[in-house]
């Protein structure tokens, strides 16, 4: 209960005797108390009372349909706007999505509108302070800079971290705009957030996305929550997941190594030690197949390599799965029999799953679960990850990534032109932006940039170490929360090294007070999503118009308009608007979005036009709170927002896919099947699905992706127009813009992706089948030697990795408790945002740290008093210690939402005047630990070790 | 003749805290830091049979604010509403000693302690003896929902419709429903035999 996190907390000792009135009188008075520190922190926000009040109640109300801006739910909202001020929200109870409800988040949206402490004007750090400046001279100086930079040291040195925040057509614009700077040095939140789920599913069965959609998940009979707490972290599914449990006896198995508040909810829970999935996975497959329990036909027809698997889960019995794991067999059995008893069942996991050194393991594995039990493309099944902030999912679409173009195309010749193609800008003078020089055989062009977990080392590396012609000299954070990232003293030693940072966000964020510097550091104030419009991406594949609701508050700037102000001064912007009208220095989002529909075959998000969006937008009381599909009206038979892949250009009228991988339905109507991404054969084996084929298609088995040569052979090549035939000739269902192939394969019925089998084994990985791995930083060393992590690597995304040289270190003695992070419901991402939000910060006052009352009494602390939190990379905090049986003995939790303060030093004074957060406190990442994934450089943020003393 | 009544549905609240920050939201122009009209409340937190609960005002029928108030600032409205006059209000306190949920909630605005006016939900019925929807019914009391006809805001935003507001036939019919639906023991408050239950002990899921 959050009110015992507060300073003047209630002992939890006494709580044991339940909650009674008097203490609920306690807390009230508590709050009361509040008040009276309350007042002088509240000064600020006088501002807003009295533009609130400066509305005449009687004047008229318009109404606005937006989408809330904080997790990808993608909740519908109601903003009643008078005379310009959004004066009211009220619930959409007709929103398919969250039928009015709210977590603590959305119902305090409104607040967006205040913004009192917001940034509010371009600004620059001048010998410690901050000064104001004209958007025009701050751009001019900082667009100087950057050229500078690109004359001595390369396009590489100019780092561009763009964010999850953007909506679609922004995220879009980024990536292109930084393409034509000549970079591959982009990222965003997605990289620490699901990297590992979108390449270890998409390397799976096709597309790395969740499967299904919430409201599908009415369907389920069980559902597996493996590393997912949706009750703190995506609160309005647990709408859909309670009404399974209700309506449809939908068992809930919840592991976690936390006793979360999902695990309220849960008919069984267990608790596995961090870092080990795949041992407690395998450890559920082993019941499964020792009592035959896996889905054999579906196995045969549409998986490869579960043999391998099968091999490798025989060395995971009872009795070694509870030595890694610490689960014991029963509780693993009974996971195996609930999940195997009640199909069709699902998966959910995030970030528990995710943010591992073996993410790419962990995801795959929990794939390879699903599989095994059939639970694949249908109806009440599927691989659900939640995804995390509100557009990560449409950020991670549109490319905003160092090793992706949009819509997943790479980075090799072929993806360049194609997307030269759809700009309509020359290939040669694009790849002349580039460093043309090649380092250890590699093009900075066709090879990944440094991703967002690994900025600090493309700073503090060696350069000679690093591949690409200099190290990192002047970061863009535009829209992310830098404690959201580990290593937190390294990133300030970083912060310090930088030419230039250029923070350009609605909120000045850590980033701005934690760097140390005293110059050159730039703040341009972004406006919300509230204050703009597009589309944006829930975690369903739907796509969602938002309307504005306000204009932009202060001198505030939406994202696209600052990268056009941008892009003129550095000359790029005839190139990047060639096809998109700037109106008043805004580029039409109408125009952005249709630009990208002509691009994005390759994931279906080609058929969403803005009208259809906003067609959707309008209606979305008319789709099924089940089905998602549309009851009569002019979304007859779609699916609510399109969710891709919606195939084909918008006059096809393709309804999109509400399940992926679903064979029941014709493509025509959102069917499909595994993707044939993998080739057709591997040893001479088949890769292709075997008497499984989507509803209607008229080839009655496998068959591969479709291209200009197979409809030929088809002898389906002259239902091409003549047009399309010009344009589809020698190009493939990816390339050809035409959409001409992909027309005619839907036609047959035909998904225009092939029709393979999903792959247990991925070949192409450093571990093939997905084993067991101990962490870095492991208490049990006795665990090491039997499951070492990988070796050094010279270079990853340009980059030398480090992993057995760090896990060799035995630091266990000194550091004996295992740490792990997570979310508060009230908070999201690195916390700024909401932090200033003073209806959501009143609710969490104060950072503080979870630790089992065993080790409390141990290490002689109590609930409630100050303690460090160190890890073994030296980082520490200085936090509220809250004593909860919550966490086991050995295990400690610290939420990662905090800043403004750093190893004990008060850093609120760094920020401009009026904008600092109403509660700051100690950033978790400070802690956490050196850890990167191999295949994608997820950060590891769920296992490190620390030790706790009192302060 | 309606009888108000909120009823939180413990089997779904996931103590989101959606209602609290909606109540904010709703009622801004009259709250401050500090004063929260409905909170979450949780037993056993972080151990078996969590259990969590919205509270605010309960408007009962034999309301013991109403009996205890010295000013006599209480009045029951014609849909069961207990709402109090904030201009007869001394802020002594008494109410929330009464009170069984706890719901009264004082601000500190003035020197040496003293007690401010009283301020509780009001189901985002306004207040009494002000102008329904009024400039100053906003800024005293907050939101007037009820004459605008809607419910309340904090269960119109519920994440996960637990927390259920209305005439109290009508919730209790939706509630009888999902008990129903539920069809197990358990599927309520807590089984009978845990009426007069030890909330020390861990209570079965």
């Amino acid at each position: 209960m959050k009110l015992t996190k507060r300073s003047d907390t209630v002992s939890k000792d006494e709580k044991q005797l339940g909650i009674s009135r008097r203490a609920f009188m306690r807390n009230s008075s508590i709050a009361a108390a509040g008040g009276a520190v309350g007042v002088g922190m509240f000064a600020p926000g006088m501002m807003k009372k009295a533009e609130a009040k400066s509305v005449d109640p009687e004047s008229p109300v318009e109404i606005k349909r937006t989408i809330c801006s904080h997790c990808s739910v993608g909740c519908g909202i109601y903003a009643e706007v008078q005379e310009g001020v959004w004066t009211g929200q009220e619930p959409a109870f007709d929103h398919p999505f969250n039928a009015g409800g709210h977590c603590a988040k959305g119902a305090a949206l409104r607040e967006h509108g205040h913004g009192a402490k917001r940034l509010k004007y371009p600004m620059k750090l001048v010998n410690g302070k901050w000064i104001k400046m004209s958007w025009e001279t701050a751009l001019e100086e900082v667009s100087q800079q950057v050229l500078k930079i690109r004359e001595e040291s390369g396009p590489d040195s100019v780092y561009w971290l763009g964010s999850a925040k953007h909506n679609n057509e922004q995220a879009y614009l980024f990536r292109k705009m930084v393409s034509m700077w000549g970079t591959n040095n982009v990222d965003h939140q997605a990289r620490i957030c699901h990297s590992t789920t979108v390449a270890g599913v998409a390397n799976t069965w096709g597309y790395g996305a969740m499967t299904n959609s919430l409201n599908d998940m009415h369907n389920c009979k069980s559902i597996l929550f493996i590393g997912s707490n949706p009750a703190e972290a995506h609160p309005v599914a647990m709408q859909h997941i309670l009404i399974a449990k209700e309506k449809n006896s939908c068992k809930i198995v919840v592991a976690d190594p936390r006793r979360t508040r999902t695990a309220a909810k849960a008919d069984h829970y267990v608790s596995l030690r961090p870092g080990s999935d795949v041992a407690f996975v395998w450890g559920v497959l082993y019941h499964v197949f020792k009592n035959e329990w896996e889905d054999k036909e579906f196995i045969h027809q549409r998986v490869y390599g579960m043999e391998e698997v099968r091999a490798e889960v025989a060395k995971w019995t009872p009795a070694e799965v509870e030595r890694v794991s610490g689960v014991p067999e029963a509780e693993v059995y009974e996971t195996a029999k609930l999940l195997s008893e009640n199909r069709p069942g699902c998966v959910v996991w995030c970030m528990g799953g995710t943010q591992h050194t073996t993410g790419n393991n962990n995801t795959r594995a929990y794939c390879i679960l699903e599989l095994a039990l059939g639970n694949m493309g249908k109806s009440g099944g599927g691989a659900n990850i939640f995804r995390g902030h509100d557009n990560v999912q449409g950020a991670t679409d549109f490319g905003v990534l160092s090793d992706n173009l949009p819509g997943y195309y790479g980075l090799s010749e072929g993806a360049w032109k194609h997307w030269a193609g759809v700009w309509d800008v020359d290939y040669e003078w694009l790849k002349n932006r580039f460093d043309q020089k090649d380092y250890r055989g590699k093009l900075p062009m066709n090879h990944a940039g440094i991703p967002v977990s690994r900025w600090i080392d493309g700073v503090l590396e060696n350069k000679d170490n690093i591949e690409q012609n200099d190290n990192i000299r002047a970061m863009f954070y535009w829209g992310h929360a830098v404690n959201s990232q580990t290593r937190g003293p390294e990133m300030r030693t970083a912060m310090g090294k930088l030419d230039m940072m250029v923070i350009v966000d609605p909120y000045p964020g850590v980033a701005a007070v934690m760097n140390g510097r005293t110059d050159n550091v730039y703040l341009l104030p972004a406006t919300t999503q509230f204050e703009t419009t597009g589309s944006v991406t829930a975690t369903n594949r739907s796509i969602q118009w938002r309307d504005k609701v306000i204009e932009p508050l202060f001198e505030s700037k939406p994202d696209h308009e600052i990268m056009y102000l941008l892009m003129k001064k550095l000359g790029l912007a005839d190139q990047v608007f060639k096809h998109i009208e700037v109106k008043n220095n805004q580029p039409v989002i109408e125009d952005i979005t249709r630009e990208y529909n002509k691009g994005m075959w390759t994931i279906g998000y080609t058929g969403q036009s803005p009208e259809r969006l906003k067609a959707h937008q309008k209606n979305w009381h008319t789709f099924h709170k089940t089905t998602l599909e549309g009851e009569g009206g002019v979304a007859n038979g779609e699916t609510y927002g399109l969710p891709w892949p919606c195939w084909g250009t918008p006059e096809m009228k393709h309804p999109g896919t509400h399940i992926l991988y679903d064979t029941s339905k014709p493509v025509a109507l959102g069917g499909g099947n595994f993707r044939a991404r993998f080739g057709v054969e591997r040893d001479g084996e088949s890769l292709l699905a075997v008497d499984s084929y989507s509803k209607d298609c008229e080839l009655e088995g496998g068959f591969p992706e479709f291209s200009a040569k197979l409809l030929k052979q088809l002898g389906w090549w002259d239902e091409l127009t003549a047009d399309e035939k010009l344009k589809a000739e020698g190009k493939n269902w990816k390339t050809d813009v035409s959409g001409g192939i992909q027309r005619v394969a839907i036609k047959h019925g035909c998904i225009p992706f092939g029709n393979a089998k999903a792959r247990a084994v991925v070949w192409t990985f450093p571990d093939a089948v997905p084993i067991h791995r101990e962490p870095l930083y492991t208490p049990r060393r006795d665990l090491v030697a039997d499951y070492p992590t990988w070796n050094d690597s010279e270079a990853m995304f340009r980059l030398p990795t480090l992993y057995k040289s760090i896990q060799d270190k035995d630091v266990s003695g000194e550091y004996p408790i295992i740490l792990t992070s997570g979310r508060l419901v009230e908070y999201e991402g690195g916390g700024d945002e909401t932090r200033s939000n003073p209806w959501l910060a009143e609710l969490q006052q104060e950072m503080f740290v979870e630790v089992n009352p065993k080790d409390a009494n141990d290490l002689g602390f109590r609930d409630g008093e100050m303690v460090w939190v160190e890890g073994p990379e030296k980082g520490r905090i200085h936090v509220k210690a809250m004593v909860t049986r919550r966490v086991k003995p050995g295990l400690a939790f610290l939420p990662f939402h905090f800043g403004g303060y750093f190893q004990g030093e008060d850093l609120r004074g760094n920020y401009p005047e009026g904008s600092t957060p109403y509660v700051s406190g100690e950033s978790a990442n400070v802690v956490t630990t050196y850890g990167y994934d191999p295949v994608t450089q997820m950060q590891e943020t769920k296992v490190t070790l620390c030790k706790i003393f009192k302060a | 003749m309606a009888s108000m009544k909120f009823l939180c549905d413990s089997k779904r609240c996931i103590e989101c805290n959606g209602c609290v920050t909606a109540c904010k939201n709703e009622n801004d122009d009259a709250l401050e830091w500090g004063i929260q009209r409905r909170r979450v409340v949780t037993l056993n937190d972080g151990e078996p049979g969590e259990s969590s609960i919205s509270v605010a005002c309960m408007h009962c029928t034999d309301a013991p604010c109403m009996a205890v108030c010295p000013a006599d600032c209480f009045e029951r409205t014609e849909d069961g509403i207990v709402l109090h006059d904030k201009d007869l209000c001394i802020g002594c306190g008494y109410c929330l000693f009464a009170c069984p949920f706890g719901a009264p909630q004082f601000p500190k605005q003035d020197a040496f302690g003293e007690r401010g006016k009283m301020d509780k939900c009001t189901f985002c019925a306004g207040g009494p003896n002000v102008e329904d929807g009024s400039a100053e019914e906003k800024e005293k009391y907050g939101a007037n929902r009820i004459a605008e006809g809607k419910l309340p805001m904090c269960a119109s935003l519920c994440s996960t419709k637990a927390l259920l507001a209305g005439d109290a036939s009508k919730i209790s019919d939706v509630y009888a429903e999902r008990v129903v639906a539920r069809g197990a023991k358990n599927a309520g408050w807590a089984s009978t035999a845990d009426l007069s239950y030890d909330a020390s002990k861990p209570q079965e899921s």
